[in-house]
């Protein structure tokens, strides 16, 4: 268990202030959780133990219920990941449209395989479900922006934008 | 054919895809049929809408007005009620929900107020999925829109009644859009499904009456209170009621989504609309309404697309949007893309699903490695007997046994091929 006094150094005021506007919408605090690693994630690029500490002392639950909750949902990240995240659609209709091609292409360019993150920490390779986006296949999102019709060349100048 | 112009759900959508905002959304009529709706009880609301035949765009199909009509109502009942926007868009192959939400979220939030009316819901919650970011602020500038015009809040436009309207933006997984999985996440549980009964119409989020529905369902509510019932269900040559949000992927010559009478032919839709196949390639199937539905086939093209006909094919209208197999693609490499996807998005609760869907996609792996013996086949054949309706938790595992048992059926020579030539004959 941590001290409240501990809480309030893992996690910001701006952090606190988000998850308690938050909680205000369900009757039982808990019920935040969710949101709570989620807004953590989106300050921090990343959920530690620390924080997941915090978040589960702030929230009244332990660490290991709040990590069972953590790891079942996709876009918690309990690893650091790089300063661009690139998360390529692996679903049916991508599939069909060339996803292959333009796999190996990103791993070759940025030189890691899938779920890997570069060593210069530029960039971390994620895949991901349907994006929704099938009728403008292959898809992409890259820190948060959808990107479509993706081929080689359009992924060089994608690549090339961050820094 | 008689072609009907209606569009009730797409007309404002701009071509600069740029949202259609409150003002806007007011000049071409909107919030009328929240007006409309608060002038009524709540019960004829929810009388109007069964007469209007409107059944669930997001894949099942359930009848929405009957759905309400669980929900305990009255002096009585218990409360806060809640009203839940299933916005978890994941199906593969699925692109409709998206293109509502990010060009008209007025119309949402329009819809969402008339059904927690209805329901007399005193909260709302629009579930999102993470990925959808732009709809994400889209929604959130069109929710502070409508508390300023007093469409949310307290005292709904001098009416007396109150709703709060949230926006919960998800953490990803499939299972999410599952309804009562849904609820445990909301609740900020793991996604697992609840045992039914309790339908969430009587014990839903944190116990209390509770209705989910589809974003594109939601979406109609408007329209069928300012024109009515009647109106809607001419909208349908097949008397189902309504348009549905069509779309196609796959190699076909124009990809996208069209909004069409529901009853529309299945050969209008690829041929018209989608343009018909890519140059050098050639028709061999398709996923009527995303990944969780029976392929169908050549025979099947003169199929109106509603409810009642496709399940007569052997499918499911499901989300209505296609994916498009052509005979430069190898169907047991897709369906094992498919069952990748449905192995990886098992919650693990229940045995036949995580257990039979790994295995499931380790032999449609080895057929596509050259790896797989004849009895691999005979296990793959065993597969959606073994994951029917009724030997699993929820409805994801028999869900993700449709295009499997269909494609054996149809394309058998092609697993066959596989296991002859050990490699896959289309690399």
């Amino acid at each position: 268990m941590l001290s409240p006094e501990v809480v309030t150094e893992l996690l910001s005021v701006e952090e606190r202030e988000e998850i308690e506007a938050e909680a205000a919408h369900y009757p039982v605090r808990r019920a935040v959780c969710i949101d709570a690693m989620l807004i953590v994630q989106r300050h921090r690029g990343w959920v530690s133990d620390e924080s997941l500490g915090a978040i589960a002392e702030l929230l009244g639950m332990s660490t290991a219920d709040l990590d069972g909750i953590a790891t079942f949902y996709n876009l918690i990240r309990r690893r650091p990941v790089g300063r661009h995240v690139a998360m390529l659609c692996d679903s049916v209709s991508c599939w069909i449209m060339g996803y292959n091609r333009v796999r190996d292409h990103l791993c070759k360019q940025l030189g890691v395989p899938m779920g890997g993150t570069t060593a210069d920490n530029r960039f971390t390779l994620l895949p991901i479900v349907c994006l929704g986006a099938c009728d403008r296949a292959p898809a992409m999102m890259i820190d948060g922006e959808l990107y479509t019709d993706l081929d080689e060349q359009r992924i060089n100048t994608l690549l090339e934008r961050c820094e | 054919m008689a072609t009907i112009t209606e569009r009730p759900l797409t007309s404002r959508l701009r071509q600069d895809r740029e949202p259609v905002l409150a003002e806007e959304y007011e000049r071409a009529g909107g919030y009328q049929g929240l007006r409309a709706a608060l002038r009524m009880a709540p019960n004829e609301v929810t009388d109007l809408v069964k007469r209007s035949h409107l059944c669930g765009r997001g894949g099942a199909g359930f009848p929405t007005g009957m759905k309400w009509s669980f929900v305990p109502m009255g002096k009585d009942a218990p409360h806060p009620k809640y009203l839940v926007a299933n916005a978890d868009e994941m199906e593969p192959g699925t692109f409709k929900d998206r293109a509502l939400m990010e060009g008209d979220p007025h119309q949402l939030i329009e819809g969402m107020a008339i059904a927690a009316y209805a329901i007399e819901a005193d909260i709302a919650f629009i579930f999102l999925r993470g990925e959808y970011q732009l709809s994400a602020r889209r929604l959130t500038q069109a929710l502070a829109e409508a508390y300023e015009r007093h469409y949310l809040g307290r005292n709904i436009l001098g009416s007396g009644y109150s709703l709060e309207m949230y926006l919960h933006i998800s953490a990803g997984r499939y299972i999410c859009g599952e309804e009562t999985a849904l609820l445990n996440a909301l609740e900020g549980k793991r996604a697992h499904p609840r045992a039914k009964p309790p339908f969430p119409q009587v014990s839903g989020l944190f116990g209390k009456p509770t209705i989910v529905q589809n974003v594109e369902t939601l979406c109609n509510l408007p329209h069928i209170v300012s024109k009515g019932a009647e109106w809607f269900l001419g909208l349908s040559p097949t008397g189902e009621g309504g348009t549905k949000l069509f779309g196609v992927s796959g190699k076909v010559k124009k990809p996208g989504l069209w909004e069409l009478p529901l009853g529309a032919p299945l050969r209008e839709l690829l041929e018209e609309h989608a343009g018909g196949m890519r140059d050098g390639t050639r028709f061999r199937g398709v996923l009527p309404g995303g990944a969780s539905t029976d392929f169908l086939v050549d025979e099947h093209l003169d199929t109106p697309m509603d409810y009642a006909h496709v399940a007569k094919a052997g499918s499911r209208l499901g989300t209505g949007t296609m994916v498009v197999l052509d005979d430069q693609t190898c169907p047991v490499g897709m369906v094992w893309n498919l069952e990748h996807f449905f192995a990886q998005e098992s919650c693990g609760w229940c045995t036949p699903c995580w257990s039979g869907l790994g295995w499931t996609e380790k032999i449609l792996l080895a057929m596509e490695e050259g790896t797989a013996v004849q009895h691999d086949l005979e296990i793959l054949k065993f597969q959606p007997k073994f994951m029917a309706p009724g030997n699993t938790f929820c409805a994801f595992a028999p869900g993700a046994m449709e295009p499997l048992q269909s494609a054996l059926k149809y394309f058998g020579d092609d697993f066959q091929r596989h296991i002859k030539e050990k490699r896959c004959p289309w690399r």
